[in-house]
């Protein structure tokens, strides 16, 4: 089998430019830390005495704290409604609302003082314009990466050893019960179909799960009763959208390590819960040889965790234990749903 | 093909955790009987059971898979190899990039599955000639390290599971193995095993590997003509102590905390 992919990858720096997700933690601690650094450079370049620096930074900040959480605060409430908006628009709507905090709370704070309303706005719209134009910035220097991350999914999702079995499971039950091994053609079709698909953007929970349960059906042909899965599903969570090819992979593993080694029967279980404004994913199997650390379990892991970094940046975790008798990783995600 | 012996069907036993993998072969040794006739003398899901297989049946060849609970394929191969007109071994693997370049290596036969059947035809041409590999090259590519001891008793293999072994001693041509029960006599080195189980058994003398779970205590004590006291091993469960020597001490306290 071959899989061209280099011809479809050229195609990857022309995404269309975006605006930074606001609600994510990541881009908003970027956006106070930027925005404070340039309030603290302008006191610094404007001191003269170095006795009143203390007091003019506390004035600065009195000043600029305030729009500026209003504004993370407006810009986080207006997402939805950003998200719908092309790239030109977006910035002219952030660059308003930029402008209106500014000439609001300079009003607000200092109605006494006649400054002058200019100078505050040029300051803020110089600024957001600096941090957007950072965020683009690193949004264009990402996109190789992404495409890379991709490319590493799919050659991570294609383990031989996985598609070799299933074939031989389902050539095995050809003869004797040809309408399974339709069944797991099939299900090796979906599961391929997935593998291949543009996996740049965010699917729904449910999707995985879909594609999950036709993946252990298909194992099942080949590991029969000793392979028993035990669901526990939060319909609350389910319209998540996470990364594409996030928990198959990580399911895979959990049969590789916990159930084919061994020759009695043994449980995956896979928990999914909503948790507030998280997406808790617990997947567990059994711990059977402790000897063996198989390179590809550590190579999985890696590409989801970095894959889960280039999707939500700091709001995500993964993390694995091990106990006496059994293997766990937890992925802990925001909850994002299409609407 | 002047041996009429050539043309009595082969006794094969398959060897595969997964059923379907087992009924595959299954047909596909059907698929090719008018040129390679065979006969199925069994089926097994991995190296213990085929070996139970093999006390009461005769085998002329064995089609095993690598990748097995309980006891591996290779494993299962060096097993085998102690009998001494034991049955041909041939591997059969669906993808494991380590075990086939090690296969090449040491001009092994393997079959990847999905195993065709005119390459499997090809395997029983010659399966009356293939003999298991030599213990050396199998040692080398186990995937993991051996679960049991065997022992050739009257031409049938008797495991010891390698866990129930309290200590290992070499005695002249033999390295004898002693379980809570019994003892065993093994046809193998004990510098062979010292290497093979390093984490396992800890050299206490040059004639001497014990169990380190087997430990219960050490003790000063005086054996001997010469009066002189000397460091021994506490054996769990036995009333035996087993001598420490001189040179050895060192590295035993160490690796025992003592």
């Amino acid at each position: 089998m071959s899989i061209k992919q280099n011809p479809r990858l050229a195609g990857w720096g022309q995404r269309p430019a975006q605006l930074p997700d606001f609600r994510n933690l990541g881009v908003v601690l970027r956006t106070l830390l930027l925005v404070n650094a340039f309030a603290i450079a302008a006191v610094f370049v404007r001191n003269t005495d170095l006795s009143l620096l203390v007091g003019e930074v506390l004035e600065m900040a009195v000043n600029v704290e305030f729009p500026l959480i209003l504004n993370v605060a407006s810009l986080f409430l207006m997402q939805t409604l950003l998200r719908r908006l092309p790239f030109g628009a977006g910035v002219a709507t952030v660059l308003a609302v930029v402008a209106t905090i500014a000439l609001v709370s300079r009003s607000l704070l200092s109605p006494i003082e006649t400054g002058g309303l200019l100078r505050p706005l040029l300051w803020s719209l110089t600024t957001a314009g600096c941090v957007l134009t950072y965020f683009h910035q690193r949004d264009s220097a990402r996109a190789p990466a992404l495409a890379e991350a991709r490319l590493l999914a799919l050659t991570a999702r294609i383990r031989p050893h996985f598609l070799f079995n299933s074939l031989n499971g389902v050539l095995g039950v050809l003869r004797s019960n040809p309408r399974r091994a339709e069944e797991g053609l099939e299900e090796l079709a979906d599961l391929f179909r997935a593998l291949m698909q543009d996996n740049r953007e965010l699917v729904p929970l449910t999707d995985e799960i879909a594609l999950c349960e036709r993946y252990l059906n298909l194992e099942r042909l080949r590991l029969g009763e000793r392979l028993q899965v035990a669901w526990q599903r939060d319909p609350q969570a389910e319209a998540a959208l996470v990364p594409p090819l996030m928990l198959q992979p990580l399911i895979e593993n959990a049969v590789y390590h916990g159930i084919e080694p061994g020759a009695g029967p043994g449980t995956v279980s896979i928990t999914i819960e909503r948790r507030g404004p998280e997406v808790i994913i617990a997947i567990a199997n059994p711990l059977l040889d402790a000897v063996s650390h198989h390179p590809g379990n550590r190579m999985a892991l890696d590409n989801i965790r970095e894959r889960l970094m280039l999707f939500y940046d700091l709001e995500a975790t993964l993390d694995t234990e091990r106990d006496a008798d059994a293997y766990r990783v937890r992925i802990r995600l925001p909850f994002r749903s299409e609407r | 093909m002047s041996d009429t012996a050539d043309f009595a069907p082969l006794a094969v036993l398959i060897v595969d955790d997964e059923a379907p993998a087992r009924e595959r072969l299954r047909d596909v040794l059907g698929d090719v009987a008018d040129t390679q006739p065979t006969r199925i003398a069994g089926t097994a899901a991995n190296g213990v059971e085929a070996l139970a297989l093999l006390e009461h049946e005769t085998v002329d060849l064995i089609l095993t898979d690598i990748r097995m609970p309980v006891m591996d394929g290779v494993e299962l191969a060096r097993h085998v190899g102690r009998l001494e007109r034991g049955p041909a071994v041939i591997f059969t693997t669906a993808y494991d990039e380590y075990a086939v370049r090690a296969f090449e290596l040491a001009a092994v036969d393997y079959l990847l599955k999905p195993v065709r059947a005119a390459r499997l035809a090809e395997a029983l041409a010659k399966a009356r000639r293939i003999r298991p590999p030599a213990d050396e090259i199998l040692r080398q590519m186990a995937p993991t390290r051996r679960s049991h001891f065997s022992i050739n008793e009257r031409g049938r293999i008797l495991l010891v599971p390698v866990g129930e072994v309290l200590y290992l001693k070499a005695e002249q041509k033999y390295v004898v193995a002693r379980s809570r029960e019994r003892e065993f006599l093994l046809d193998e080195s004990l510098v062979q095993l010292e290497e093979e189980f390093p984490e396992r058994f800890l050299r206490i003398h040059r004639n001497c590997l014990i169990a380190r779970n087997a430990v219960k205590g050490v003790a000063r004590a005086t054996t001997g003509m010469d009066g002189e006291s000397h460091w021994v091993i506490i054996v769990d469960d036995l009333a035996e102590q087993l001598p420490v020597s001189r040179r050895q001490w060192p590295a035993v306290k160490e690796a025992l905390g003592v």
